[in-house]
């Protein structure tokens, strides 16, 4: 054996490192893999395994034995087989195929692999694809670290650009011409280094930035109860938790097609292959509001299902974070979506129980807490090396054992992210959605963005938030005393914010993924309807207060209000406004009625 | 099935439950078959789940009760276990390890496929788009099972769960496309045998039922071998010769116990409830062996029933499961005390593809506006219903009442149905209709009020 098989465009590439000879595996229990040591092998780097050339990782070395977690199935593996450290750590191929791309835990490409995936068959890439490349630079010229060098036209109307890498430098030395390039060819030598358009990146390590800032630019997301109650900042993090069928995969594919990003990067981490199908369809077919091109083509889809290898789960969390980074890296705005952390968690799990780790919380390792730390850590807004503004921002399903909350990847979840949209089972079974609940979540962003509001020409934000915030808490507090003495025991002005809480509810916070008119939310119109929402509420206590029986309050049929989202399109404020007004008028009747 | 090697080892190490440990093994690879020659000519088999070195752990599918390490034999077979693949298999019965028990011959394929089968290209999977009738009037019209679906009934013990599966592996349908059942039965009483025997006799003779038993005296860990099977039978069936297959899987909690028990046995750290951490990950790897596949004919759907031990839908095996099927069908004891079949709790209950699977050029263009419909209608005859048992029946408004009737007339002439009653769509959906009619027209504001004339609402 020798090489691992892999054509370029896969993760794993042609050694020129590691020992001589290959090793002898020793032991084999599914993905742990027990190996001799040699000289020349190293923690994290990547090893071939048996004549198939499995690929794996390094992850500890002890005592002339060497435990490595592979990334495939491991059946027919048998100690005595050979073992080829590669000298080299697991990396990402990081090129302009990645856009509208679908990939493996390892970013190796699926679109080449047959109807079934089996081990050791490696999916190979398209390596004739060509790109057009434009030249920024001109020879002679000095450039440092992260600079621009030229334009790559991708697939769709994202403008990649090629950099100068990290830890390079100096004056140009050659420059490719504006043409059509193959994806390995050096488009740039600058101070000795070759620039290619696509270039190896190991996944574990970040990629570097000059400086992080604070966040401080809104990720609209285009659904209501999230830019509403709890906003979320580009560079932000994000945790979705929920019970099964709760929406947090409806809602990250909400995100994943009408958030403003420029990337989304969105990573199926252990979860259902028809899901993955239907976003890979839905996406296809999808028109990009701002771009007028395909919603696929500013999407990388790393497709790791339940039931493919369990470790390459491990790995996948890592390959979305680098890709998002390396497009970060151009001054774009990227979005990370992995559905569900609680997949991966789980895989290290195993393997640490696989090599007998002393467990922690419930059998996960004693590092669970950092490892989820340093994923969200790759999150931020950052000015690059090549001075550009760009961000990650991380949103990660939890899908909590028994929609048990304190269980460890939640709790320490909590703990790292900025915002938490926890998802709540009886919204969700009461057919609520998006199942968001108002007391369970938060957003601590939501205070940092409120400048940027009145910046942007909507000073009123805030109060509104705030006002909408009071309305439910207070409605909720009142629906525990209903369920004691009944309704109609309220003061009049307490059925109010009872009905207040209702309107709320159903006239703003409900969005249906599947509504053809309301699926996507412009903030015009998400302002109109809560703007309609207080005004109606306003009209009613001042009916209440003017001597109208709140029950006939109560009983006027809101109708034209709560239909106003269904009813007016994505960006029609004006039509929400409409809506508000035949209800204002309609109620100024009950007034004349009594 | 597989064919073995020559070397036979006898260096038995250990026997402890369901595991034997091997000495001084040379090449033996990781999850390979194996047989267990005893003394007595007796066949065992085996998988093996570790290897160390010279040592291999094996997992002993009918255990090792009677086992004595100076008198057995090994033969790995230097690959997984493969089971014949095709239609041979239809007609015939099986216990759970694939061996005949309707006094045939074994069952002989063209080829062989190993029983672990591969993942499916989530790139050449083809989002499942069409439904397959079950007869069933509850779960047609409600929860449509899609091709291509995994659907799990969530029972208690003492619930007619495996008469529904019965029924609907008897009865269901794709439309006049070929069609074909595995049932995969673990942990099985013999009178519950017998009785899914007696109940899929017509569609075995009309070959296109496979049948695999593991009644509950048969060993334990062979369940774990069965549904692997089941679904390494029907991939074949589905995507080897174009039909589409529905895999009943019966009951995944005996299954998920045989999983813990070797857990156990091999001192691995337990998570919650002492089943193994990779309890998700396992189960996965059998219900996602669904789907379509792109410019494939066929199709494989998968109704997984389980008992949830306590009716704790909590509890680890319902839990893990609804975080990998496409929704759930969950039965319902105060439904079933009330004398209705199928006891199925229409409101837990949810078919997470049934809008792609159901409504215009699927079932009827009016189906997924009723069914929406039902289900709000039922909310609000849930809560007036809770209302009455807090403020008595004679404080409720006459509207309200009206959904008490309505509750009433869902349950008696909508859902309840014969078991050996097979409905059509159209007679399902006519008699929600006319169960949805008990209620005035206000009350139906999810209907288009064209459909409404056509069925005669009445005005006001
Ligand atoms: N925003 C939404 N709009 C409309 N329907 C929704 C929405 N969110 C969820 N649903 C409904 O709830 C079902 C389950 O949602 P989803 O698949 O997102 O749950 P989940 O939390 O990801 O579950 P799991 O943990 O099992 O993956 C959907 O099939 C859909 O019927
Ligand atoms: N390997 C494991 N994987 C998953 N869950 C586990 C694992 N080990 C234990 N658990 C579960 O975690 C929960 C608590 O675990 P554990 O018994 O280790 O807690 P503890 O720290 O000893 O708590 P206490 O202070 O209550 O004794 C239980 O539900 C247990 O079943
Ligand atoms: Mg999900």
């Amino acid at each position: 054996m020798g090489t691992v098989k892999s054509a370029p465009g896969a993760a794993i590439v042609t050694p020129d490192g590691g020992p001589e000879r290959p090793c002898r595996v020793l032991r084999v229990a599914g993905p742990l893999v027990e190996m001799e040591y040699a000289a020349g092998t190293a923690m994290y780097d990547v090893v071939s395994l048996g004549e198939a050339g499995l690929p794996g990782e390094v992850v500890a070395i002890k005592g002339g034995v060497v435990t490595v977690q592979a990334y495939e199935y491991t059946g027919g593996l048998a100690p005595g087989h050979s073992a080829r450290p590669l000298g080299m750590p697991l990396a990402a191929r990081l090129g302009p195929g990645l856009l509208g791309g679908i990939f493996d835990g390892l970013l190796r490409p699926l679109s080449g692999s047959g109807d079934w995936l089996l081990p050791g068959a490696g999916a190979t890439g398209d390596a004739e694809r060509r790109w057009r490349f434009t030249p920024r630079v001109t020879a002679g010229e000095p450039v440092s670290e992260g600079e621009v060098l030229g334009e790559i036209r991708g697939t769709g109307p994202v403008c990649l650009r090629a950099l100068v890498p990290p830890g390079a430098g100096g004056a140009v030395e050659r420059i490719a011409p504006e043409e059509e390039h193959h994806e390995d060819a050096v488009v740039a030598v600058v101070g000795g280094t070759q620039v290619r358009m696509t270039a190896d990146w190991p996944i574990r390590r970040p990629r570097p930035v000059r400086e992080r800032l604070s966040a401080q630019q809104p990720l609209n997301t285009g659904q209501r109860a999230i830019d509403l109650l709890f906003p979320v900042a580009r560079g932000s993090t994000v945790a979705v938790p929920g019970g099964f069928g709760t929406g947090k995969t409806m809602l990250l594919q909400q995100i994943a097609k009408w958030c403003d990003a420029d990337v989304i990067v969105y990573v199926g981490c252990g979860e259902r292959g028809n899901e993955m199908a239907d976003v890979i369809t839905e996406l296809a077919a999808l028109e990009d509001p701002r771009t007028g091109g395909r919603l696929a083509d500013r999407t990388v889809t790393i497709a790791n299902t339940s039931n493919m290898p369990m470790m390459a789960r491990e790995a996948s969390i890592y390959t979305g974070a680098t890709v998002a980074e390396y497009f970060r890296d151009m001054g774009l705005d990227v979005v990370v979506i992995a559905d569900s952390t609680s997949r991966w968690a789980e895989a290290l799990r195993e393997f640490a129980s696989r090599t007998g780790a002393l467990p922690a919380e419930e059998g996960y390792p004693a590092g669970l807490a950092s490892a989820i730390a340093a994923f969200y850590e790759r999150a931020g807004a950052v000015t690059t090396l090549g001075g550009a503004r760009g961000s990650v921002t991380v949103i990660g399903a939890v899908s909590p054992p028994g929609g048990d909350m304190t269980e460890p990847v939640t709790a320490h979840t909590e703990r790292f992210v900025r915002c938490l949209w926890t998802l709540d089972r009886d919204l969700a079974y009461a057919r609520h959605y998006p199942a968001v609940s108002w007391a369970g979540s938060f957003s601590r962003d939501a205070q940092i963005l409120a400048p940027g509001y009145t910046a942007a020409g909507d000073p009123a934000l805030s109060a509104r938030r705030a006002r909408a915030a009071g309305l439910l808490a207070e409605a909720d507090r009142l629906a525990d005393l209903v369920d004691l003495i009944g309704i109609t025991a309220l003061p009049d002005q307490e059925r109010v914010s009872v009905l207040a809480g209702r309107l709320m509810r159903e006239g703003v916070l409900q969005q249906s993924a599947l509504s053809a008119q309301d699926s996507y939310c412009g903030a015009d119109k998400s302002a109109a309807l809560v703007e309609a929402v207080l005004a109606v509420v306003d009209r009613c206590r001042e009916l209440v207060d003017a001597g109208v029986p709140a029950a006939a309050v109560e009983e006027a049929d809101f109708g034209p209000l709560l239909r106003a989202r269904e009813d007016a399109g994505p960006n029609d404020a004006a039509g929400v406004a409409t809506r508000r007004d035949a209800m204002l008028a309609a109620l100024a009747g009950l007034q004349e009625a009594a | 099935m597989t064919g073995l090697g020559e070397i036979e080892y006898t260096a038995i190490r250990e026997l402890r439950g369901p595991l034997a440990v091997v000495e001084g093994v040379a090449g033996v690879g990781w999850d390979e078959f194996v047989r267990i020659t005893l003394d007595s000519g007796e066949q065992r088999h085996g998988l093996v789940l570790e290897v160390d070195r010279g040592l291999a752990v094996v997992q002993v599918l009918e255990d090792t009760a009677g086992m004595d390490p100076a008198r057995v034999r090994m033969a790995f077979a230097g690959e997984p276990l493969r089971v014949p693949v095709g239609s041979g298999w239809l007609g015939r019965v099986c216990n759970g390890r694939g061996e005949p028990i309707d006094g045939g011959p074994p069952v002989f394929g063209s080829a062989t496929a190993a029983v672990g089968g591969n993942p499916i290209n989530p790139v050449r999977r083809e989002p499942p788009a069409e439904p397959v009738l079950t007869g069933v009037g509850v779960v047609d019209a409600l929860t449509t099972l899609v091709r291509g679906q995994k659907l799990p009934v969530f029972s208690v013990a003492g619930l007619p769960h495996l008469e529904l599966a019965a029924q609907v592996a008897a009865q269901s349908t794709a439309a006049g496309e070929a069609f074909s059942v595995v049932f995969a039965g673990m942990g099985l009483t013999h009178a519950d045998a017998s009785f899914v025997r007696d109940a899929l006799e017509e569609r075995s003779a009309a070959g296109e039922l496979v049948l695999l038993l593991n009644t509950a005296d048969d060993p334990v860990i062979e369940r774990i071998l069965t549904p692997r099977i089941a679904l390494t039978v029907a991939e074949h069936l589905a995507f080897g010769s174009g039909r589409h297959v529905l895999v009943v899987m019966t009951d995944m909690t005996s299954y998920a116990e045989a999983l813990r028990e070797v857990s156990a046995a091999r001192g691995e750290i337990p998570a919650r409830r002492a089943y193994p951490g990779y309890l998700y990950s396992d189960l996965a790897s059998l219900y996602e062996r669904c789907g379509r596949i792109r410019g494939r004919p066929g199709s494989v759907t998968v109704l997984p029933v389980l008992t949830m031990p306590a009716g704790d839908i909590t509890h680890p095996v319902p839990d893990l499961t609804g975080y990998i099927t496409e929704g759930q069908i969950v039965l319902s004891r105060e439904t079933h005390a009330q004398g209705v079949y199928p006891p199925v709790d229409a409101l837990s209950s949810l078919s997470r593809l049934m809008r792609k699977g159901a409504g215009p050029g699927r079932t009827r263009p009016d189906h997924l506006d009723v069914a929406a419909q039902m289900l709000a209608a039922l909310a609000r005859a849930r809560q007036v219903r809770e209302l009455a048992d807090l403020v008595g029946q004679a404080a409720l408004s006459p509207a309200d009442h009206r959904y008490l009737d309505f509750d009433e007339a869902f349950l008696r002439r909508f859902v309840h149905q014969r078991l050996d009653e097979l409905r059509t769509l159209d007679e399902t959906l006519d008699s929600a209709w006319q169960v949805l009619l008990t209620l005035p027209r206000s009350q139906l504001a999810m209907l288009p009020s064209a459909l409404l004339d056509a069925h005669g609402a009445e005005r006001g």
